[in-house]
């Protein structure tokens, strides 16, 4: 086993070797431009690209003529939202979306918001998952976009895209989800889903970095996407931009993988996971589950170890690559807005931990990890005054703290 | 966060952690900080008769600055007059285990804390 351990795969993953093979030829001898019609540099290049297109299209259930390429998830979950926005200005300035969507598609309603749209955040229960019929009852005849992401990158709360998807095209109000974290992890069907756009990444999928797609449904109904970026009229004048062919092409073997491979890995990664979950819960008193058992992505554990910092924690698992939802570990100082979002109390996001877990973990791994935690949780809580209290049965609540 | 050896080894391996008894006459505790920000440092001292600090320990929920600066002060307090001890800025602290900006609120409690503790301790006296 390899020290440090990389178990933080919901902020990037490893690309796969098979996927950097794919790619290589095309930084060297197919190196064309796939905008060349008439030669065969450009040609060769537009077939790899193509391909591509169709692999990542399998993966959700799309036509390849459905995907725009792009910079990666933070520009589709942009260029969804604003493109729709200014498309179908004319027919009404409401958009619905939720707290917990990740900050591309927050900022960007935002944004939205100060140029006049009106936004609605949805409630949520207090394991983060949207009620389809809350959908239903905030649709307003100026409503033209629903935004729920699929998978919570932070607590892994699966949303129930398909009955929410169903709300939408019967009231016909375009959807968009937010794939990056569930595409090539869990089933995707944009048909069977309802879904009009839908936000994809590479690089959380064992692909390279600086690639994305945003799928733009083309029939029943034919959604239209404003342009954030002009130029010379590439994907369907969607996204301007020469094509990073050799960025595609790794885009498209890591989409072909992750479909070869789903059925078997979501098992294993789902094992890896209750293990390590049910292992801190048998050996940790007062560690808490965020988010929800069930509708769960199956490599998501995020746990709250109560008397202990989290910022602490991480340093003392040096040899672990987690992450925390404390706000010593953000630049804001700020506790994780998404476990704020679901009503848990600051001690606690202050406490938080997020494991990763990716295809390359084994369960040799997963056990050092375990036994990590339990030995560090244990070692803070010896340092930690609250700890101390507890077990004395002061209530933490009842004390007259100084904040600060 | 890349912070300083000296950070590290406090963080390691913290000097004087612990729990004094509260009720004695001579012992000073402070608690500052709140569970929502992420930070409580306890500090106690133990005074003598002469008004030396002879003694000092804590217990910090926090990060690793936050344990740092408290397992620092603990070190600095032993020995020291509680005019001297009163005398510690935070600053110094910042400096000696070379703070990052965002982690100087770290410090700030520490210095909170030795005053907490001390006024603890006075109050017990005058109120004998």
């Amino acid at each position: 086993m390899k020290l440090p351990i990389y178990m933080d795969n919901h902020a990037t993953t490893a690309c796969d070797p098979r996927v950097v093979e794919a790619m290589l030829p095309y930084l060297t001898e197919h190196f064309g431009n796939a905008a060349s019609r008439n030669h065969s540099f450009g040609w060769t290049a537009e077939q790899a690209v193509d391909k591509a297109r169709a692999q990542i299209a399998a993966l959700i259930g799309a036509s390849a003529r459905e995907i725009v390429f792009t910079s990666g998830a933070t520009e589709s979950d942009n260029a969804a939202l604003k493109g729709v926005a200014e498309f179908y200005a004319s027919r009404g300035k409401h958009i619905i979306t939720q707290a917990t969507e990740h900050k591309a598609v927050i900022d960007s309603a935002r944004a939205l918001e100060r140029q006049g749209y009106e936004i609605t955040w949805l409630p949520l229960d207090t394991e983060g998952l949207v009620k389809p019929e809350d959908v239903a009852a905030a649709i307003r005849p100026d409503t033209i976009l629903v935004s729920v992401m699929h998978g919570n990158n932070e607590i892994g709360t699966v949303q129930p895209i398909a009955e929410i998807g169903a709300v939408c095209k019967a009231r016909k109000v375009l959807f968009h989800t937010d794939a990056v974290q569930t595409a090539g992890k869990l089933p995707i069907d944009v048909e069977a889903m309802g879904v009009d756009l839908l936000s994809l990444s590479a690089h959380k999928m064992y692909g390279p970095k600086g690639i994305g797609a945003l799928y733009v449904r083309r029939k029943q109904p034919r959604v239209r996407v404003a342009p954030l970026i002009h130029g010379g009229g590439h994907e369907r004048g969607m996204r301007s931009g020469t094509l990073p062919v050799h960025q595609i092409v790794g885009f498209g073997a890591a989409a072909a993988l992750a479909m070869e491979e789903m059925e078997a890995e979501t098992a294993r990664l789902i094992g890896l996971r209750e293990r390590l979950r049910e292992r801190l819960v048998a050996e940790i008193p007062e560690c808490h589950l965020n988010g929800s058992l069930e509708c769960r992505l199956p490599g998501n554990l995020n746990m709250s170890f109560a008397f202990v910092e989290g910022e602490s924690l991480l340093m003392d698992l040096k040899d672990v690559a987690v992450s925390s939802g404390s706000a010593c570990t953000s630049a804001s100082l700020e506790p994780s807005y998404v476990l704020r979002a679901l009503g848990v109390e600051d001690e606690l996001a202050h406490s938080s931990i997020r494991f990763g877990i990716g295809r390359f973990n084994t369960q040799e791994e997963i056990d050092f990890v375990a036994e990590r935690v339990i030995k560090a949780v244990s070692r803070l809580r010896a340092l930690s005054p609250l700890w101390e209290m507890h077990q004395e049965g002061i209530d933490l609540k009842s004390v007259q703290w100084t904040a600060h | 966060m890349a912070y300083s050896n000296d950070v590290i080894d406090h963080y390691e391996n913290p000097r004087n952690v612990g729990t004094l008894d509260k009720a004695d006459q001579n012992v000073g505790t402070g608690l500052v900080g709140a569970p929502a920000c992420g930070d409580v440092m306890r500090l106690q001292i133990r005074v003598n008769d002469d008004g030396v600090i002879e003694d000092a320990r804590f217990k910090t929920y926090g990060c690793g600055s936050a344990i740092a600066s408290s397992s620092l002060v603990t070190e600095w307090v032993k020995g020291r007059t509680l005019s001297e001890a009163m005398d510690i800025k935070n600053i110094e602290i910042a400096e000696h285990l070379a703070l990052p900006p965002v982690k100087i609120h770290c410090s700030v409690l520490a210095e909170d804390a030795i005053r907490a503790a001390i006024a603890d301790y006075k109050q017990k006296k005058e109120a004998k």
